[in-house]
Formats: C-alpha cells, structure tokens, sequence
C-alpha cells in the first residue's frame, strides 16, 4: 500500500509543479510577449476588451493585480477547463482546438508505437536468442536507426515516395477534396489509413531500433540466468525454453518502457506532424507558436504534460501489478 | 536498459575500486591479467574502432572543414546547382555552398551537442549520485525534482521556453537542452550510486572517518566512470538531435549555421519539391551518422558496465564450438544423427 501512496503522491506534486511551471515560463524568461501579441492583434483589428485580460493575465502583464492574485486567478480558470481564446483561431477556445487534434495524434502515433514496440520485440528476442552467431554483427546498425532525425526520415520518405515516385500524398490527414471534414465512411477511412502511411513508418523506422536493442541485451542476460540453464538440462523444448522461461522475463523491462512511450504518445512527434503538416497536436502548438499564440501554446503544453501524466500513472499502478517486485524497491 | 542487479552482488575482494568490474577472460593478445585502469577503458573491438573512427571523421571535418570550403554564406555562386566539380555538395536557392555550409553547421551542432551534454550530465551528478549517495531528505527532494523533469515532456517545454526567448545565441539554446534531458541520466546514475553505497569499500570508507565529498569523489565516482561515459555521449546525441529540431522548427540558435538550420532552410526553399536532395540529405546524414559513432562506443561501454553482454554471446559461441568439434571427433556416428545435431546447433 505504501507504494501506491508514494506513487500519487508524486503525481500530485508533479501535476502541481507541472502547472505551475506553465504560469511561471511567461514571467520568468526575459522579453515582452504581450507587446508583441498586442501590437499583431491590433494589426489584425480590435479585440474585446475580456480577451486582453484573459492575455494579460497569462503572459504576466496585469499589472492590477499581485502575483498572487494571478496565480489563484489562473489556477481558477485551469480548474474550470478555461484555458483562454486562440489568437489564431480568434476567437474558438484553445481546448476546443485540442479537443479537435488530440484523435489525429492519438490515432496515428499510438498504433505506429504498438507496430514499432511488437516488432522490435520480436526482432529483439530473436536477436537475443541467436546471441554469438552472425546475427550479434547485425545488431550496431540499428544504432544507426535510433541515430537518424526522426523529422529527417519523414523529409526523404516524402523525397522519394511523395515526390519522386508519387506513391503517396505529401501532406494532410486525408482527401481535403474529396471530403468537407471527418465522416464515417469507408472511403474516408481509406483515405485516413493511405495518408497515414508514411507518417506511420517514420515513427516506426526511429523507434524499433532502440526496443530491439534493450530487449536483446536483457534476452542476452536472461538466458545466461541459473533456470534458463536448468530448463534446457530438463531437455524442455528450445521453443518452450525461448517464450516461458526467457522472453517472458527478459520483456518486463521493454513493458515498462512501453508504458513510458504510451505516455508520451499525445506529446507525439511534434515535429514530424509538422513535416507531413498531419493535423495532430504537435502541428497545432507549432502553429501556435509561429502566430505568436501563446494562450494556445501554453494551453498546447498543459495538455500534452497533463495527459502525460495520467497515462504514465496509470501505467505505473498496471506495472506494479505486473512485476511486484517494482512495489519492495524504494 | 541494462541490468544493473548484476552489479549489486558485493564483489569478494573488496578493498580495492577496480574489483567492480570482473575479471575479463584474458584475450590471447593480452594474457596478463589487465590493471586496474585497463579494465575501465572498453578491450578494443571492430564496434568500437568503427565507432571511434567515425567519431574523430567528423570532428576533424568541422575543426578544418571551414578553412577548406568557401564561405558558407557566400552567395556569388549559382542557384540549386547539383553537385559538381567545386561544389562537391551542390548549392542552395540563395546560392550557398552546401559543403562549405555542412563544414561550419558541424561545429555548430558540434558545439550545441556538447555543451548540452556537459550541462546535462554535471546535473545529472548532483541529482543522481549526490541523491543517491545521501539518502535521507536530501534524496527525496533531488529525486522529486529529477522525477518532475522526466515526465514533463521535454521538446514541448523546448520549445515553449524557446519561443519566448526572442535573441537565443548558440550557447542559450544549448542550455535548455542541457537542463530539459538531466533527468535520464540522473536515473541511471541514482540506482548505481544506491549499490554503490553499500559496497565494503564505501562502508569503510566511512567508518574510517572519511568525509562525504571525498567518499562520492574518491571511492564512488571512478566506479560510475563507464557509465558516466555512456550516459554523456547519449546526452550529446540527444542534444543534437534536439537541437536539429528546435532549428528545423525555427526555435534554434539565431545567426549561426547548424545542421538542424540547414534542414530548415532546405524545407522553406523548397528542396523536397524541386528536387534538391543534396541539400537536406547531407545534413541529416551527418547528424545520424555521428549518432552511429558515439553509439557505437556506447556499445563497448555498456560491455564493461554489464559483464554478461560481452560473456554470455561469447560463452554460446564457446559451447556451439565445443558441440560442433565434438561430432566431428565421432565421425563414426551415422549420418541420421548428424542431422540431428546439426538441428540442435541450429535451434541453440
């Protein structure tokens, strides 16, 4: 029970500091956003007067009111889901525009990630399985994989296969000619899943390399353990030796990984949304950022930190389940 | 990734530091026992020259590159030329040299990489083995704050802290990336410095009235020194790759050229489109293949911090031998059987 109470407890101060730390980054660092935002808003026309507050208040220029006031003020409108108007989008609600992004990002780096984590599993055991043999020599080049820009992988995909060969579409989340937006349809989810591709695999070719390589190195210390000895003296089957008694132990470091890199799945691959100009989350706070819209981005921020938090909760209370021994540590 | 309770078994011999690594089986070109700073440096290994080899390639290229090329930003020559005698690299829509530009951005990301990857990885000293040395109230504050930083994700908080800093140099945008990517290696280093503490030696130590920042200095860090090693030339490939996207976003160093800026201005001049490859190719290749490098080291590094990886292939391979010179010897056996053992050699 202790771990459990340790653990969210952590959380809580974490989720604190989190939003914390979104309220002081604007009044910390050094420059003047509000002027800037300002000076674009008026270019643009007018604003009402609420919206200047509500900016006011998120980059540090009320003036009216103490630090304190603003931190209550701010802590008030996060608690109500109130996390101020889009610039860009004027004048739709930031979390309206993430409510709308979050799917797209969900959708496509949550299943590359499960694609990447099966397959480098997989290729990971076997590797481990077929320790000494030529295959150890096959295992430095997926450094190479893990070394590669992930948003440079997607630039050459695009290069060769958007481009060159014209196999698939530069850009998007799906046909914007032939549909007005998301609809339930075959043709529009095929149209989902063929836009989908080549952002899919970028994530899949940066990201195997490094499941493959941590799960051979612990298949390989597995496999030199005292029972996996004894299994193959009780002249099990090399089949059964390699799924119960090594891949069942070697995979609960690589789970606990996958757990992590679930959590991260919403802050995605800001970038690579950003080459393909997929209308996940990631797109939207670069967008954000480019207009100068802080609301949206720090808006942008929370979530992606929030929904981090969450799912790497729940993932901490699921692997405690699965390995006890995670709950006697510490 | 590696297993870290191998190394929590209290070794026999204590007294002295070496005894943390065990004994390599000595290689018929060395056979005398190896010494006790020997067995800290990784035994040398195709991996490792490779990895080395790139390694210095690179660097020497961006130490004499830009005296050997043109100005980088130099932009009498033609536009979007491929590449050709004089411009080995091509030219980009302004005119520049790639080459010329791959030789300086190389110092600039060179440079990025390694400051970040020296501020990352000091940090992560304090938070790690200080914290884990300490224990106590110490620890559980250090290891709240590394805890924090690593599960706030950390490109989003780059660029959040960036795309308020309107003047950001080379050095700046170099210590975000520092500060944003301790927390990793200060993990690592924690649960190390926690066996660690209670070695015979560390103990000793103690109980005979050392005071701590001798005993962290002197009896704990030169055994955290390989995996000190890997965990500063992972920070530099993070910090790199880092900064290739914070610039290719437009968020990185204002002024100077680094790969990542390369990749930006080869996205907004429109080099995916017309075809220019030599112009957003190269940059990426380099930044994935100084990865390759450090990660290669990183590869005969984590050989020492964890004995079995190097053991274990090398024990198969040992046993598969034996097995296979063993059915030779008995070439009596009928041909049946030899099929069976070739079956088995190839399950195991």
């Amino acid at each position: 029970m202790k771990f459990y109470a340790r653990r969210i407890a952590f959380y809580a101060v974490t989720l604190w500091a989190a939003i914390s730390l979104n309220f002081f980054i604007p009044r910390m660092l050094p420059g003047d956003p509000f002027s800037i935002l300002m000076a674009k808003l008026q270019r643009a026309g007018g604003i009402p007067a609420g919206t200047e507050n509500s900016i006011r208040l998120l980059l540090g220029a009320a003036e009216d009111q103490t630090l304190w006031e603003q931190y209550v003020t701010y802590w008030k409108n996060v608690l109500t889901g109130n996390l101020g108007v889009s610039v860009t989008n004027f004048p739709a609600p930031v979390t309206e525009l993430i409510g709308d992004a979050i799917p797209w990002t969900l959708g496509l780096v949550g299943t590359a990630t499960i694609i990447s984590f099966v397959l480098g599993i997989g290729l990971g055991a076997f590797a481990g399985w077929k320790r000494g043999t030529w295959v150890d020599s096959l295992v430095p080049s997926t450094t190479m994989l893990q070394s590669l820009p992930y948003f440079w992988v997607a630039l050459v995909l695009i290069f060769v296969f958007a481009v060159s060969l014209q196999w698939f579409p530069i850009i998007g989340a799906y046909d914007v000619f032939h549909f007005n937006g998301p609809e339930w349809s075959w043709a529009f989810v095929g149209s989902v899943l063929y836009h989908a591709f080549l952002p899919a695999l970028t994530i899949v070719i940066s990201s195997v390399g490094g499941w493959l390589l941590g799960m051979r190195n612990m298949m390989v210390s597995t496999l030199s353990e005292d029972y996996v000895t004894t299994a193959e003296a009780k002249g099990l089957r090399p089949r059964r030796v390699f799924t119960t008694y090594a891949m069942r132990n070697a995979a609960l470091p690589s789970l606990a990984g996958f757990g992590v890199s679930l959590g991260f799945v919403v802050a995605g691959s800001l970038v690579m949304e950003q080459v393909f100009t997929y209308p996940g989350v990631g797109k939207l706070m670069i967008t954000a950022v480019r207009n100068n819209d802080y609301a949206l981005m720090q808006g942008v921020f929370l979530v992606i930190t929030l929904a981090v938090l969450a799912a790497l909760f729940l993932m901490d209370l699921i692997y405690g389940f699965l390995d006890p021994r995670t709950r006697h540590h510490d | 990734m590696t297993d870290t309770d191998t190394t929590e078994t209290p070794t026999p011999s204590s007294a002295a530091p070496s005894a943390a690594t065990p004994s390599t089986p000595s290689t018929p070109s060395t056979p005398a026992p190896r010494s006790g700073v020997r067995q800290m440096l990784p035994s040398m290994s195709g991996k490792l020259l490779a990895g080395l080899v790139l390694i210095g390639a690179i660097v020497l290229f961006a130490v004499v590159g830009p005296f050997v090329t043109q100005d980088p930003r130099s932009s009498a020559n033609d536009a979007m030329l491929p590449p050709q005698a004089g411009h080995w690299l091509g030219t980009t829509s302004l005119g520049y040299d790639v080459l010329a530009q791959l030789a300086e951005g190389a110092r600039g990301s060179l440079v990025v990489g390694v400051t970040a990857g020296l501020v990352a990885i000091l940090l992560a000293l304090l938070f790690g083995v200080v914290a884990g040395y300490l224990r106590g109230w110490t620890d559980e504050f250090l290891s709240l704050v590394t805890g924090i930083m690593l599960v706030i994700p950390g490109l989003p908080l780059m660029i959040v802290v960036a795309s308020y800093l309107q003047v950001r140099s080379l050095w700046v945008v170099a210590l975000i990336l520092g500060v944003t990517a301790f927390a990793g290696p200060a993990v690592v280093l924690r649960s190390q410095a926690r066996s660690l503490r209670v070695r015979d030696y560390v103990s000793a130590a103690r109980v005979a009235g050392e005071k701590t920042p001798r005993i962290i200095g002197v009896e704990v860090l030169p055994n955290l020194l390989p995996l000190l090693a890997s965990q500063f030339l992972f920070a530099i490939v993070l910090a790199i790759l880092g900064e290739a996207g914070l610039s290719y976003l437009g968020l990185g160093p204002n002024g100077s050229i680094t790969w990542g800026t390369m990749l930006n201005e080869a996205q907004g001049g429109g080099a995916l489109t017309r075809g220019a490859w030599w112009w957003f190719v190269p940059p990426g290749l380099m930044i994935a293949l100084f990865g390759t490098g450090l990660s290669l080291v990183n590869f005969a590094i984590d050989e020492i911090v964890n004995p079995k990886l190097r053991l274990a292939p090398a024990a198969a391979k040992s046993v598969r031998e034996a097995r296979k010179a063993g059915k030779d010897k008995l070439g009596r056996r009928a041909t049946g059987s030899h099929d069976v053992a070739e079956k088995e050699r190839v399950d195991a």
